[in-house]
């Protein structure tokens, strides 16, 4: 009994907040980081870090910021196809990093563009802190 | 015990109330419309047979250069929207490749013959891919001739 209310809760909570599967951003911090530090206790997700990782080239012509620019506050383009694409810092979106279901199959993809792999916990906590740090 | 798990479906149901969404399962047409149109216009259907559809469709983990896979189940939906809806146009000859893009169709290039090869590469245009440069309610599936509201003049 005890543990289905604070579930139950939770669950009205989130519905009450918008879209059934929304979360808030640093939900997803939270997750990234906590999947990290099963790898690794003494992981803390660094903004810095983020940040270069998000504009570095890694094994492709293309790295993140060839398509959302190096301002997660900025409109960004489709490298190949000239899609306008909306800034990724919730402070500038708001509804990025609210739903689960977008940021997993945008990491899968993207990060499959440009690293040709999946991004390790690691790499999503550094590059979401970043997010979150912009103001 | 007996009285938590009609509390939770309330609770789930107030919530679900209170934010006016009760979660509903999307359309194809509008999952089509979700998952092609965030990197490109949403191509209609009728402008690729469906054998081209599904060749797509098959293909997605390496969509002309990118990473565009979805979901089984949205990517099935998708993939039968496409077909439903898709053109008859003869576009090879028996045997020959499956063809995936609209741009090298007969019909288009047809379609496309007076426009010059300076023209496509307009910093604005720069691929026939890009329908709404010129067809500016392409949008909305209208492909008319009529580009007078354009920046270009077809044969420039």
């Amino acid at each position: 009994m005890t543990h289905l209310i604070p579930l139950a809760l939770a669950t009205a909570a989130l519905s009450i907040g918008g879209a059934v599967s929304a979360a808030a951003p640093r939900e997803f911090l939270s997750r990234f980081e906590n999947a990290a530090r099963s790898a690794d206790a003494s992981f803390v997700p660094t903004a810095a870090r983020g940040a270069a990782f998000f504009t570095a080239k890694h094994a492709t012509a293309w790295s993140c910021s060839s398509c959302h620019t190096p301002d997660p506050k900025a409109q960004g383009k489709h490298a190949a196809t000239g899609k306008l694409i909306q800034p990724l810092a919730p402070a500038a979106q708001p509804d990025r990093l609210t739903d689960p279901a977008k940021v997993d199959k945008w990491f899968r993809r993207n990060c499959s563009d440009v690293l040709n792999r999946e991004c390790t916990p690691r790499e999503k906590a550094d590059v979401v802190a970043w997010l979150l740090s912009i103001r | 015990m007996t009285r938590s798990i009609p509390m939770t479906m309330l609770l789930l149901w107030a919530g679900s109330a209170v934010a006016g969404q009760p979660s509903q399962t999307p359309t194809p047409a509008a999952l089509w419309k979700e998952e092609c149109a965030a990197c490109h216009m949403a191509y209609p259907a009728r402008l690729l047979p469906a054998e081209s559809w599904k060749a797509i469709m098959a293909g997605l983990k390496s969509h002309f250069g990118t990473d565009a896979t979805v979901d089984a189940p949205a990517a099935a939906a998708i993939e039968r929207f496409l077909v439903a809806n898709a053109g008859m146009r003869a576009v090879r000859s028996t045997g020959g490749p499956v063809p995936l893009r609209i741009t090298t169709s007969p019909w288009f290039i047809r379609e496309h013959r007076e426009v010059a090869a300076s023209t496509w590469k307009r910093p604005e245009i720069k691929s026939p891919s890009n329908c709404t440069a010129c067809h500016t309610g392409a949008e909305s599936n209208n492909f008319s001739d009529d580009l007078s509201g354009t920046s270009g003049g077809r044969r420039r």
